[in-house]
């Protein structure tokens, strides 16, 4: 067991990237992300990380060189969030179909418009499609542990990863983390070894036309990819308990073991929800809650598993699809479950847009609704939680 | 200043040890293998084959979306004999630019031999660099990475169906600037991207048609000897979206250059340096004459044409005058 | 059962879809594209090389005695080489039917 330091969060996350020795940033600013790559530009300034620090000119062109770099054979790191995501968008889909091993903080931040810096999801739920192995961290030593995860899986599987942390909420409080010790890194993530990469003394093209004859097998041979690398992901978190004693898995349940009624939401919200719960359960309420760690590829099993016998559920969206069935979270759990066997009631809030606040009343209230979705079925499919009328 | 000074100097000395190519020494080296899909006659895809010859084998070659990207790979055929990857159609210059980190990095982290020296070198066609990609070159060439950027200009975006860029010259017939009844062919005259790419005080930027093609080499060549950005702008015919006969395609490529519409020049560390002095520039009506792009022509377009293209050589000269090389 | 279109299974292919075998285009024949082909007049020609390097399509070589040949298999049959030519050594024929 190493020692706790107190670190703001994205303060923490550029240190774990640097104990990755990365080789090349990207680095373009926006807020709540910038303390990041503006602690990695002072590592390579001050001598202490041995890594070519690009500031590149938007985030497109972040991407754009992420993707030459690790396509030569580096360890890439980049961060966005919100429009800076949205702005790299067409790349994130060729990063994850040339399987290159890139590695992306996000900050969730809210998507213009309106203009907003504030913390939600609406940015990643935009890339739900684009093939990237997803994370989530609640806190800051679950940010710094998803970013030696992140290289030691991305560099397995051959897929891009983004570990997302909320914006403000978690990427610029101080938590205490335990730094993993610099030999552990390099055991856990050992030097980068590609055996496809722009290299002249063996000359690939990277990047060809995808007639119809071959466009469906390309898209089948990523996608197979992408499923496989649940095993790779599982596997290292398996690898890292054994470091370190944090145990994590693809969903994470609280007080789920005989739990009637669970609520599902992402991100740091989750530990306010985890008050709420406590709460209920001393008036004896058997309440639980879920969390999504691992969003893509979908944790489908775990997340069948981890609903027991409960007989509704809340999912708590932090972003609006608007004029769809749910919100994103909402959509991918009805999905999961009408594919099983199991048939709890659902309902849907959307909360938190843009940093709005949810409070342990809120997810109490989130609880007495999902207790009476059980015998009535709720009026709308999904409900933007708190509006204002 | 010392940065620059010792730029500088570093340069002249890899430029002068560097005797030139003729037809005679002509490296045998070919980047580029028969049997793409390029139009019968294309002259975007001989200067792309005349780069590679120049740049060698140690070479790593990023190209735009476009004509030059098609042609060369279509699955599971690939034309491309030395290592080259495609992005998307804007970001060259930043896949070129991360390239150039990692290989950098790699090499001081001793995972690269130190010695080998690779060339990183982009393809992009006119609308990738004039419109969508101006910022990524921009940016690229800010950063100085150590990259060749060879415009292949074909003034039009020719791969989609020959649709204007910034780079159609003035009057030209275009799918987006017809030479319609009212309006007469593109309304705006060409951008001047060597200027654009000049203010970047780069070390090497060029000018080359393909109807010069030792010349084109040589260019090639010492951009890739000069530590830094370089770019070269080559004036590519294109004789399906040009209108002109597939073996017209290179003298279409000549004439541009001694009609005095297409001067050939260098801007080596700032100096301004003719490559080809034009003092009796052809009639420009031998340019057009070829092209059914420019058959609809008034005489009033082709008067303000003539006009502008000796105005703007004039400048050109000028500024090799005042910018230009201490003989 | 779906009719089977793909050229490869998707399990053979290198992963991010990536050609391995550089230069592989040379197993394609262009060549049926022309309606004309050069003919070489070796006693005008004075291997200066010019149709080898304005070539676009790569298709001349040497041959053992310093004359540029052009490969028949990959021949567009443009025209520029003949065009260039400073003897007018080559001339486009028309091909038969």
């Amino acid at each position: 067991m190493g020692k706790k330091v107190a670190k703001e969060v994205s303060i923490a996350i550029a240190d774990a990237v640097a104990q990755c020795k990365v080789d090349v940033i990207s680095a373009y600013p926006i807020t709540p992300q910038t303390h990041i790559v503006e602690h990695l530009a002072e590592l390579v300034n001050n001598g202490e990380l041995d890594a070519e620090y690009m500031p590149v000119e938007s985030e497109h062109a972040a991407m754009s060189a992420c993707i030459g770099a690790a396509a030569t054979g580096a360890r890439t790191f980049t961060s966005t969030a919100s429009q800076g995501l949205l702005l790299m968008y067409e790349n994130l889909f060729i990063a994850s179909a040339f399987r290159l091993p890139i590695v992306m903080v996000i900050a969730n931040r809210s998507v213009s418009a309106p203009i907003s810096i504030w913390n939600d999801h609406s940015d990643v739920m935009t890339i739900r499609d684009s093939g990237w192995i997803q994370t989530f961290a609640e806190n800051g030593q679950e940010a710094v542990d998803l970013i030696y995860h992140a290289y030691r899986v991305a560099e397995k599987a051959l897929l891009p990863v983004a570990v997302n942390i909320d914006g403000f909420t978690l990427s610029h409080v101080i938590e205490p983390i335990e730094f993993l010790d610099q030999k552990l890194v390099n055991k856990y993530v050992p030097p980068l070894r590609m055996k496809y990469k722009l290299d002249p003394k063996k000359p690939i093209t990277m990047g060809a036309i995808g007639i119809p004859e071959i466009y469906t097998e390309a898209k089948k041979a990523q996608d197979e990819a992408l499923k496989a690398s649940y095993r790779i992901i599982v596997n290292a978190w398996k690898e890292f308990e054994k470091l370190t004693g944090r145990k994590y898995q693809p969903v994470e349940t609280y007080k789920m073991e005989d739990a009637e009624v669970a609520l599902i939401i992402m991100g740091s919200l989750a530990e306010t929800a985890m008050n709420a719960v406590d709460l209920l359960r001393k008036k004896g309420k058997r309440v639980g809650l879920l969390r999504f760690r691992l969003w893509r590829p979908f944790p489908m099993r775990d997340f069948i598993r981890a609903i027991g016998k409960v007989k509704a559920i809340g999912v708590i969206d932090r972003a609006v699809s608007h004029g769809s069935t749910g919100g994103p979270v909402g959509i991918e759990v009805r999905s999961a479950l009408y594919q099983s066997n199991k048939r709890p009631k659902i309902i849907n809030f959307i909360a938190g847009l843009s940093g709005r606040d949810v409070t342990v009343e809120d997810f109490i209230e989130f609880f007495e609704r999902t207790y009476e979705a059980i015998s009535k079925k709720p009026k709308f499919s999904y409900e933007i939680y708190g509006a204002k009328e | 200043m010392k940065f620059m000074e010792q730029r500088s100097k570093a340069m002249k000395a890899e430029l002068k040890k560097f005797k030139g190519f003729n037809l005679k020494n002509l490296p045998e080296f070919e980047g580029l293998a028969p049997g793409h899909r390029a139009c019968q006659g294309c002259g975007t895809v001989l200067p792309l084959k005349l780069s590679l010859k120049a740049l060698g084998p140690n070479t790593i070659a990023v190209s735009t979306t476009g004509c030059m990207e098609i042609i060369s790979t279509p699955f599971p055929y690939t034309s491309w004999k030395i290592p080259w990857i495609h992005v998307a159609f804007e970001n060259a210059a930043s896949v070129a630019s991360g390239i150039e980190a990692a290989i950098k990095v790699l090499k001081r982290k001793g995972k690269i031999s130190k010695r080998q020296k690779i060339n990183i070198v982009v393809f992009a066609g006119d609308g990738a660099t004039f419109d969508i990609g101006l910022q990524f070159l921009s940016g690229a060439l800010e950063r100085g990475h150590d990259f060749i950027y060879i415009c292949l200009d074909n003034e039009a975006y020719m791969n989609t169906g020959v649709q204007r860029s910034a780079a159609t010259p003035y009057g030209a017939h275009t799918t987006t600037s017809p030479a319609g009844k009212v309006i007469k062919g593109q309304i705006t005259w060409k951008k001047n991207l060597m200027g654009i790419v000049v203010a970047h005080n780069i070390p090497y930027a060029a000018t080359a048609s393909p109807a010069f093609p030792i010349d084109l080499m040589n260019k090639v060549k010492k951009a890739s000897l000069v530590n830094g950005p370089s770019f070269i702008h080559v004036l590519s015919p294109c004789p399906t979206g040009w209108g002109c006969k597939s073996e017209d395609s290179i003298l279409t490529a000549k004439l541009a250059v001694e009609t005095r519409i297409f001067p050939l020049y260098e801007v080596i560390d700032g100096k301004y340096i003719l490559n080809r002095k034009i003092d009796k520039p052809k009639p420009i009506e031998e340019y057009f004459k070829l092209q059914r792009r420019f058959k609809h022509l008034t005489p009033e377009q082709i008067e303000y044409i003539k006009k502008r293209v000796d105005e703007e050589y004039e400048k050109l000269v000028k500024l090799c005058e005042c910018f230009g090389v201490e003989s | 059962m779906p009719k089977d279109q793909g050229l490869v299974s998707w399990k053979e292919l290198a992963p991010g879809m990536f050609i391995l075998e550089p230069g592989n285009s040379v197993k394609f024949k262009t060549g049926d594209w022309r309606a004309y082909r050069p003919v070489l007049d070796k006693e005008k020609c004075i291997k200066c090389g010019i149709c080898y390097t304005l070539c676009p399509d790569l298709c001349y070589k040497k041959d053992k005695d310093g004359y540029f040949i052009p490969d028949l298999y990959y021949c567009k049959g443009c025209g520029v080489c003949a065009k260039h030519c400073p003897k007018g050594a080559i001339t486009m024929v028309l091909e038969e039917a």
